[in-house]
């Protein structure tokens, strides 16, 4: 599904006034391309793809996927959206600490009403897709990050996604195993199809990605998404790293 | 409950510590209602054991409340009570405490002193008292026995039923015997009605009784007296009423503090939970849904707390049963247990609203 932010405005509250963290975004990610959004601290990436993921609703602007306005959604209804629709992989640690890496995945299952034993063996073939096909009985705290990170990306996947959002995935591994998860991200989506918009601040990132969009005080620079300077290589993980492959830890 | 139970296998330590606290706090509960149970029995049962449907007591002066220990009927309102319409049979009763000995032993008796032949206790007659077990076990009779009471010389004609009054085992003897002089009494403390049933369409249907409350006013105010129900009427026992009012404070607070207990808990669980809650609304779970699995939560760990309390107090009071008058029965175990948990889970729905202010946007820890 292609998903289109429309002229998207959004203000926080910053004591008596409100401070513009988007300022009329227009950004359109297809199916099938990872778009990268990229930008310095502050610049309103995140709160770009808080918008994009229903967490927050625009002052103004639409947000579409596949033409329908999930910005205009009551919150139920965003609920659902996040909870069919669209899948979030998080910064690192954002698991559930009682839940064993099957579990990450199964209760996505459970929340939208799935019985449990159909779903079981989606979880464990995701799993087995990010590499951690052995580690499906082990808790957070019996995982590195890389594999922590990668439990995060499969459960973003596992109620079959249109749009992928993913934030910072590499911001606490180290550039080895961060390259490893982008590869990961760089190939499902080909793979799946997956409208996948990727906030990030470093820059070598970027090679993974169909599109690159900066963006600076909440202003898109240079308008709308545009190819990756980088993208000749993309689809083509191989170029992603040298350590391409499996986390190792 | 996909995520409550893992939770409940995952913080095993501190459920446990809750479910222990809620187990001490059953066991507590459950043995104190045990024991206002028993000590209400001991108070009061020779009058809730009476086949009666009311009392009647002598009007209290203005202001003032009834007491078993201060009414007196008359002979004259006796008999006006007997010939009431709708009223089946008015049997007086003079209670009075006395002592009863036979050899070395003595027993602190109350004594419920009817007519020879009443039918509240057929087998006493002048110079045959019936006592209740607790009494015949305090002084070691059996029927055909003899003993003094109150200075005369009795026989026991039988021996039956469990029957105390404030706190002392029953006997039945007739006004004489119940008499130092040997005089019968001319006065009553109060009268078992037996009320005619199915007479009034107005019939009192939480009695069953056949005679509608406003003719029993009515004649109240003809004749100077009180008519209450066997449970009302316990409240005119001085000390039933002094007593029972402090065990059931004590265990109001003991509810109170338990849901306290319970509430501040999942207050400090869910905080510490806020993080991964609002993970769970940002990948689509709704705030119902999030309820619903922390007062599944909630629930389990009361029903285990409670279960494992009333065991307790269930196998400490049959340990300790003869010794300290202790009820444990399907109301004094099950009410309390249940009670238990409704309140916990009432305390637990006021912490979990947290839960409905839980932002997912936070799930995203750079998104403000």
């Amino acid at each position: 599904m292609t998903l289109h932010l429309d002229s998207v405005t959004l203000t926080y509250p910053d004591g008596d006034r409100r401070l513009t963290a988007l300022d009329r975004v227009t950004l359109v990610a297809q199916p099938g391309s990872l778009t990268a959004v990229v930008g310095p601290s502050g610049s309103g990436k995140s709160s770009l793809l808080a918008v994009a993921a229903t967490l927050i609703r625009p002052d103004s602007g639409r947000v579409l996927l596949e033409g329908r306005d999930l910005a205009a959604l009551d919150d139920r209804d965003r609920t659902t959206a996040r909870r069919d629709e669209i899948g979030i992989v998080f910064q690192s640690s954002n698991l559930l600490a009682s839940l064993t890496a099957l579990d990450q995945l199964l209760v996505i299952a459970h929340l939208a009403g799935t019985p449990l034993d159909a779903a079981r063996q989606r979880a464990r073939d995701l799993l087995d897709a990010v590499g951690l096909a052995g580690q499906a009985d082990r808790r957070p705290h019996q995982l590195s990050g890389g594999q922590r990170q990668r439990v995060t990306i499969a459960r973003g996947l596992m109620n079959e996604p249109s749009l992928l959002l993913v934030d910072e995935p590499t911001s606490s591994l180290d550039t080895e195993r961060g390259l490893a998860v982008l590869d990961l991200i760089r190939r499902l989506t080909t793979e799946r199809g997956l409208t996948t918009v990727m906030v990030t601040h470093q820059r070598d990132h970027l090679v993974a990605a169909d599109h690159v969009v900066e963006i600076v005080d909440g202003r898109l620079a240079g308008g709308m998404t545009s190819p990756s300077p980088y993208a000749a290589g993309a689809g083509d993980p191989a170029t992603l790293t040298p350590a391409r492959g499996r986390d190792a830890s | 409950m996909f995520v409550a139970l893992r939770d409940l296998r995952f913080a095993r330590g501190r459920f446990a510590l809750m479910g222990g606290v809620v187990a001490l706090i059953t066991l507590l509960v459950v043995l104190l209602s045990g024991l206002t149970a028993g000590l209400a029995r001991g108070n009061t049962s020779a009058v809730t054991d009476l086949p009666a449907d009311r009392l009647v007591l002598a009007a209290p002066p203005p202001g003032e409340k009834p007491a078993f220990s201060e009414s007196s009927i008359p002979p004259s309102v006796q008999h006006a009570w007997v010939v009431e319409p709708g009223i089946r049979r008015a049997d007086p009763v003079a209670v009075g405490m006395s002592r009863a000995s036979r050899g070395e032993r003595t027993a602190g008796v109350a004594v419920f002193a009817v007519a020879p032949g009443s039918p509240l206790a057929p087998a006493v007659d002048d110079g045959r008292v019936v006592l209740s077990v607790k009494a015949a076990a305090a002084l070691s009779v059996s029927a055909g026995d003899e003993l003094q009471l109150g200075g005369r010389h009795v026989v026991v004609a039988a021996v039956e039923g469990t029957g105390e009054y404030s706190h002392a085992p029953l006997v039945w003897a007739s006004t004489a015997d119940a008499s130092p002089n040997g005089q019968a009494p001319r006065a009553a403390t109060f009268l078992a009605l037996v009320t005619d049933p199915g007479t009034d369409p107005g019939a009192d249907a939480g009695t069953g009784a056949g005679v509608d409350d406003d003719a029993l006013a009515a004649a109240d105010a003809r004749l100077g007296t009180l008519t209450l129900s066997k449970a009302d009427s316990l409240a005119a026992i001085g000390s039933y009423s002094s007593e029972n009012g402090s065990l059931q404070l004590m265990r109001a607070l003991l509810f109170a503090i338990s849901a306290l207990v319970i509430g501040a808990f999942f207050t400090v669980w869910t905080v510490q939970r806020s993080g991964e809650i609002a993970i769970l609304k940002a990948v689509g779970a709704s705030t119902a849904n999030l309820l619903r699995d922390a007062l599944g939560q909630a629930l389990v760990l009361l029903v285990a707390g409670t279960a494992l309390g009333t065991a307790a107090a269930a196998a400490i009071g049959a340990a300790v049963g003869g010794a300290v008058p202790v009820v444990l029965d399907a109301a004094t175990l099950a009410v309390p247990a249940l009670t238990l948990i409704a309140l916990g889970l009432a305390g637990a729905a006021v912490a979990l609203r947290a839960i409905t202010s839980v932002d997912p946007l936070t799930a995203l820890g750079s998104a403000r």
